[in-house]
């Protein structure tokens, strides 16, 4: 019994819970439809490199792992949360890919300029972006959405007028890497764990950690004990800025292209989402890293699921939307509470017979 | 110190949110607009409102009216660029009707919302001729006349090609077990596409469609959604994806997972679009064929217009040419001859 609570009693539990739960379906879906039961599970190795639906869910879902990372740094610290990774992703997208091919070329096989200066404008450009929001949001006072909001509007659009209003395809082998394959493995993969491993690493080493967290709990204690809190902030959001600049190169590279309309569509709301997933509170304070991404791949899971499922795409949201409403629910405190009352009375039941 | 950065920093801000604004507005050709010959009777002015300049398509389609509307051809075009708004389109059509023009072509963005500003139009008199996507209105008579793609031809087309091939290939009669990579669920293209492709597959009762699943009409969606199909069926004999971004992402998973696509490859792959990167694809062997939705609409434009200037009636819906290429064409000779 106190191993169990002790297990249930961890951070992480629910949020690894619901993941389960939801991959949890696909077994009962290919026992009832005659398959082998752990058919969703298999990883083979086909055509040299990792194949299997579990790859599918690392792999397409290492955009929202990375853009959760920023995500959760920035809510943690601000209380708020930034709208505009997913058109700063577009942007970022677009210079590089411009870059790459010279202005107003819209097909290229041939890099203009070497592949690293472009990727390396494109995620300082990413940077500068999350200054800007930094800026408005530690030293201006705006509130996190509406300062986002400038850069979630504006974004895409300078991103279009730098590709002149053109799809950039970027055809190149050395460009393609990014959202190809490292060996056998899938690249997006590497490079979020890269992202995860480093940003956890610099929390875990300094105090960098505790001091967003106290920012995040008490702006003005934390100024009064020391630290400088609107520096904390500013640093969030360029951090914010950076993810979305790596995950906005992933995305591009996929597609060998910049499609300004379509490249982090909807991203911002996954990002957020993934952080409250993972049983962050959206106002701000403590956060647990392992907990967003944990959640940014449950919703890479969810959608992968409805597809093994063969749900038709026009019902899709509305499943994801339940399924996510379960997920809150489970996570919310009254929840929870009613959990533990249910359990206590059993208990004084069994006492008292 | 800490005041000067600050300052750079406002006037930095004030920049960045002034060029959002300016971008934000409807692109106009200034110059042109003032050098309009006010005296100029026999002119017909033409203002026209394009959705925005989105793909390669949408320029080939602008390109095409600039090129019919010029005053050579005793034409004077108003040409409003809307950036994907909405109210950027009726904005431009109420400075149309303030303007007096003699005609107005719009590109709706979408289909509703259009009833006030085309009663304002049509009591100020002025036909209104709707050109590729459609308009949901209470009263069709607000407006003159539809030009665009037949999207269900295409899909037939498509179906019949199919037809044809594995005849060809003597695989008339085996089990043919095809995907779809469906649009945007709701749009007038899926829509169309789906059920032209679905009138000819009724015929065949050995062609078994596995599913339907919609890529968005994006290249990351569409390869996402084929990678799914490729681990739930084994031996698919033919993708049809209904534009040519999604054909991009689904030839990608197709490779990616060691098969082949195109003519000499294990699957039979149909777009549709016809985009000069899909007829290069073609020409390496990836797509066998492609259906085209023809962007070149301003000829039909005018002669619509130089019928109502004849007093003439026209028919309220009218289709644009339309054809196909596959791989056993002259591709790169059909390349040199396209706009788009």
């Amino acid at each position: 019994m106190s191993k169990i609570k002790k297990i249930t009693g961890q951070p992480l539990f629910l949020p690894i819970f619901c993941m389960l739960l939801v991959m949890a379906v696909n077994i009962f879906y290919d026992l009832g439809s005659g398959r082998f039961a752990f058919n969703f599970f298999t990883v083979s190795i086909r055509n040299g490199v990792l194949y299997g639906r579990l790859i599918d869910i690392l792999n397409r879902g290492s955009e929202i792992a990375i853009l959760a990372i920023g995500m959760t740094l920035v809510v943690s610290a601000s209380a708020g949360t930034d709208i505009s990774v997913g058109s700063v992703m577009s942007l970022t997208a677009s210079l590089c890919c411009m870059l790459l091919a010279g202005y107003g070329v819209a097909s290229t096989n041939t890099l203009a300029v070497p592949l690293i200066v472009g990727v390396l404008a494109g995620i300082l450009l990413a940077c500068v972006c999350g200054a800007f929001n930094g800026f408005l949001v530690a030293y201006l006072n705006v509130q996190p959405m509406v300062a986002t909001l400038i850069l979630f509007s504006a974004a895409r659009a300078i991103g279009l007028l730098l590709c002149n209003n053109l799809i950039v395809y970027v055809r190149n082998d050395a460009f393609k890497f990014f959202g190809g394959y490292l060996g056998f493995i899938p690249t997006p993969i590497v490079i979020a764990a890269i992202c995860i491993a480093v940003v956890s690493l610099v929390l875990k080493r300094t105090a960098l950690g505790m001091y967003i967290q106290s920012v995040g709990i008490n702006k003005d204690a934390s100024r009064i004990a020391g630290l400088n809190s609107e520096k904390i902030i500013f640093l969030c959001y360029i951090v914010c800025g950076l993810m979305a600049g790596i995950a906005g190169i992933v995305a591009s590279s996929r597609i060998s292209s910049a499609d300004s309309n379509n490249i982090g569509l909807n991203y911002e709301l996954d990002a957020i989402l993934a952080v409250a997933l993972g049983g962050n509170s959206l106002g701000g304070g403590k956060f647990n890293l392992a907990g967003s991404i944990i959640g940014a791949y449950t919703i890479q899971a969810i959608t992968t699921t409805l597809f093994a499922l063969g749900v038709s795409s026009d019902q899709a949201p509305v499943y994801k939307a339940i399924i996510v409403i379960i997920i809150v629910a489970i996570q919310a405190p009254p929840f929870n509470a009613w959990v533990k009352r249910l359990s206590a009375k059993k208990a004084l039941a069994k006492g008292g017979a | 110190m800490k005041n000067v950065c600050a300052g750079i920093w406002i006037l930095l801000i004030i920049c960045l949110v002034c060029g959002c604004s300016s971008s934000g507005q409807p692109v106009r050709d200034e110059t042109a607009y003032q050098e309009r010959p006010q005296d100029n009777e026999n002119q017909i002015v033409v203002g026209f409102s394009q959705v925005g300049s989105e793909s390669d398509w949408r320029n080939a389609n602008s390109e095409s009216f600039r090129s019919v509307f010029t005053e050579e051809n005793g034409y004077y075009l108003v040409f409003e660029d809307a950036q994907q708004k909405q109210e950027n389109q009726l904005k431009a059509v109420r400075d149309f009707i303030l303007q007096e023009v003699d005609y107005i072509v719009l590109d709706p963005i979408v289909e509703t919302g259009w009833d006030s500003v085309l009663v304002e139009a049509k009591d100020a008199g002025i036909p209104v001729i709707i050109v590729d996507r459609q308009v949901k209105v209470e009263d069709d008579d607000l407006y003159t006349c539809w030009v665009g793609s037949d999207f269900r031809r295409e899909g037939r087309l498509a179906g019949k090609w199919l037809e044809k091939y594995l005849e060809s290939q003597g695989r008339g009669k085996d089990r043919i077990r095809m995907v779809t990579l469906q649009g945007t669920p709701g749009s007038s293209p899926q829509i169309g596409r789906t059920k032209g492709f679905a009138s000819v597959m009724k015929r065949h009762k050995n062609w078994e469609m596995l599913e339907y699943q919609s890529g968005d009409f994006t290249q990351a969606k569409g390869q996402e959604v084929m990678e799914h199909f490729l681990k739930t069926y084994d031996g698919i004999d033919v993708v049809v994806s209904e534009n040519d971004n999604m054909t991009f992402g689904a030839v990608e998973a197709i490779e990616e997972a060691g098969l082949t696509c195109g003519p000499d490859g294990d699957m039979i792959v149909l777009s549709f679009d016809a985009v000069r990167a899909a007829l290069q694809a073609m020409e390496a062997g990836k797509i066998n064929a492609d259906f085209e939705c023809n962007p070149l609409l301003g000829s039909m434009v005018s002669d619509i217009i130089h019928r109502l200037e004849r007093k003439e009636t026209v028919d309220k819906i009218q289709y644009v040419d339309e054809q196909y290429f596959d791989s056993d064409m002259d591709l790169s000779a059909i390349m040199d001859g396209r706009a788009y």
